[in-house]
């Protein structure tokens, strides 16, 4: 008889725990997590960030930064405000400028990363500065326009399913960019964007296209921002400080899902879970009465102790476990 | 042993018979961009009707280079001993207030405020220093980590500036001899020492040795949990002066002024605008130095000339990755020719 059991990538098991005991701790907390509503709404909250980090999950597994998505999320917002100016009509064709935009900016990351060389931190680094100052240039300051009913839809909006009830739009498409996630990196395409975040000689000498891979996932981490930016301004509106922070606390998320800075190690489903724990983590700390301002500095131990657990992890968990066999030094 | 190498052929090549030679090191590929900078600056700010290097402009240029300089140097330490930091920006703010709510406007308590803020500096380096190498956590994380830390504290602490500095201690901020600030002087003073550390000290050179390679390092003898401290705490004390200098020029302390400015992406900039690598292993004070008054020099120009203020962003975006896209481009070619 063959056991099933679900296959875990290495390394999904801790934030999956620390996840679930998030999730059950703000049951005990707020009155308002006691009903699925509460978690749904928590979900709901959480879907940009989540998305973020998948995308920013690709480039980090691929042994890059991607430090342009927080400035990203702001012009796309800034952009979509500007250009739809409450008119319902403008929607369909602004969300595939935002997109589209998102792919541009992805591309440009990636072609100065693999054709000029410049490391990922730099070449991230420098479309931050220029999209923020491309931003605050074209809008002097204020963002001008607004969105309209049809486009905020997909942020705040819901959808009536048969069996679940009223389920949000963001949950939805947060679920199928989840499973298609998965399903990438479970493709020979995926596998070999972690093998590249490994060991990019070995992928190059198999004949992989290590460069290719590389602009796929900037590419991937742009679009993904751009979506996220579209369910974030539908969620919390338009402002110019709408993605400030958002870079860091994707990278955080990512490696609170025990994704290796550097590449080659860690599973998107982990990186979500990540993203999600973080979220859950700061309603927890809204509903315990943690002044908000603390919550970076709680965003900084998390990080410090997730990475220092990924290092030392490991090794506690051998000593603790029985002996086998050393393997022989060559 | 590479910057050994790197040195030799300047040295020795007095004639520039190649002229080639001159463009592979970093360095003096800076100081040349520089001076093309400041003849065009003078151009463009000329046609507009004004001067660029008079005695406001050069006092400018200086001041702006002071604090970025500070930070940058303590930057070229981490970042040459193949590490990071990131929590600089809030750093400075935090000195900056320690000093000047140690101080209250009373001129005794200057040194003490002095010395109080660079030890908490020092601490924080050294934590930043711990948990890179005891954690064994990245640098990236480990100094972001701190940074958000050193964040809630100061948001949870302070909602403006506080504390008050004497006006004896504000000398330090105005004063000058012609249109050179003291305190650029000073800053001279101090990039002198730090280069005097890294490339004349062993302590320095194991900066290098372990930025290059650390298991290399650490078969060769090299204490390398200890340089990479040392750096960090280095680092978080030039962080510490710059946020000093601030308290004395504002004022008062500021929480973030370190931040509204930028200075931890903006220094790491510098001293990757200055020939160094992120990697590690490869870079110098002086190079920084060069990074440093390029950023400075575009700032003073994009103000003489009025331009948006949003508009330097994009340029000092589109300047940082075109010159680090050069520096790989000649390390290739380099690399093919040997």
């Amino acid at each position: 008889m063959t056991r099933w059991r679900p296959r875990l990538a290495d390394g999904t098991a801790p934030v999956l725990v620390v996840l679930v005991v998030l999730l059950v701790a703000l049951a005990f907390a707020g009155p308002a997590y006691s009903e699925p509503a509460g978690y749904l709404a928590l979900l709901k909250r959480a879907a940009p960030l989540v998305i973020l980090a998948i995308g920013q999950y690709f480039v980090v597994v691929s042994g890059g930064f991607d430090l342009s998505v927080g400035s990203l999320v702001t012009a796309e917002v800034v952009i979509a405000a500007r250009l739809i100016s409450g008119d319902d009509g403008n929607t369909a064709w602004v969300i595939a400028l935002l997109l589209g935009f998102g792919v541009l900016v992805g591309l440009v990351n990636g072609l100065i990363t693999t054709k000029l060389l410049v490391p990922s931190f730099i070449v991230t680094l420098g479309m931050l500065l220029v999209l923020d100052g491309a931003v605050f240039l074209w809008t002097g300051g204020a963002p001008r326009g607004a969105l309209s009913p049809s486009f905020r839809v997909f942020g705040r909006g819901s959808v009536d399913l048969p069996l679940l009830g009223a389920v949000p739009w963001s949950v939805l498409i947060l679920l199928a960019v989840l499973v298609a996630a998965v399903l990438f990196m479970r493709s020979g395409t995926g596998r070999t964007l972690l093998a590249v975040g490994d060991n990019e000689n070995a992928v190059r000498l198999a004949g992989g296209r290590v460069e290719r891979l590389r602009l796929l996932a900037f590419v991937l981490s742009g679009v993904l921002a751009a979506l996220a930016a579209i369910l974030l301004a539908g969620f919390a509106g338009v402002s110019a400080q709408v993605g400030q922070g958002l870079e860091f606390r994707a990278i955080t998320a990512v490696v609170l899902g025990g994704v290796l800075l550097g590449g080659g190690r860690g599973s998107v489903v982990a990186a979500a879970a990540g993203a999600l724990s973080l979220e859950a983590l700061f309603s927890l700390l809204n509903l315990v009465g943690v002044s908000g301002a603390l919550e970076s500095a709680v965003q900084g131990v998390i990080i410090i102790a997730a990475v220092a657990y990924a290092a030392h992890g490991a090794g506690l968990r051998q000593r603790f476990r029985p002996r086998k066999a050393a393997p022989s030094l060559p | 042993m590479s910057v050994v190498q790197e040195k030799v052929p300047v040295a020795r090549r007095a004639q520039p018979a190649g002229g080639r030679r001159f463009a592979f090191t970093p360095t003096v590929t800076v100081y040349l961009a520089l001076a093309a900078l400041l003849v065009v600056g003078s151009v463009l700010v000329a046609v507009d009707g004004g001067v660029l290097l008079d005695q406001g402009g050069i006092l400018n240029i200086l001041t702006r280079s002071t604090v970025l300089g500070l930070v940058a140097v303590g930057q070229t330490m981490v970042i040459v001993t193949g590490s990071l930091d990131l929590s600089v920006a809030y750093l400075i703010g935090l000195c900056s207030l320690v000093a000047a709510e140690t101080m209250a406007g009373q001129g005794s308590m200057v040194f003490p405020g002095v010395a109080l803020a660079l030890a908490v500096a020092a601490a924080v380096g050294l934590v930043n220093g711990l948990v890179i190498t005891v954690l064994k956590a990245n640098a990236f994380i480990a100094t972001l980590g701190v940074a958000l830390i050193l964040r809630g504290w100061l948001e949870h602490n302070y909602t403006g500036p506080a504390g008050s500095v004497p006006r004896s201690f504000q000398h330090l901020g105005y004063d000058r001899i012609g249109p050179v600030p003291v305190a650029a002087l000073l800053m001279l003073l101090i990039a002198a020492g730090a280069w005097w550390y890294m490339r004349r000290t062993r302590p320095g050179y194991h900066m290098y040795a372990v930025g290059g390679d650390i298991e290399v390092a650490r078969l060769s003898g090299v204490r390398t949990s200890r340089t990479i401290v040392t750096a960090h705490v280095l680092c978080a004390l030039m962080a510490g002066l710059a946020g000093v200098f601030l308290a004395s020029r504002l004022g008062s302390g500021a929480p973030y002024v370190g931040t509204d400015a930028g200075y931890d992406l903006e220094s790491i900039a510098a001293v990757v605008l200055g020939g160094a690598a992120l990697a590690g292993g490869r870079g110098g004070v002086v190079g920084t130095l060069g990074g440093v008054l390029i950023l400075a020099t575009l700032d003073t120009i994009f103000d003489d000339l009025a331009v948006d203020p949003f508009f330097k962003d994009v340029v000092r975006g589109v300047v940082l990755i075109v010159a680090v896209a050069l520096y790989a481009r000649r390390k290739l070619t380099s690399g093919r020719a040997s």
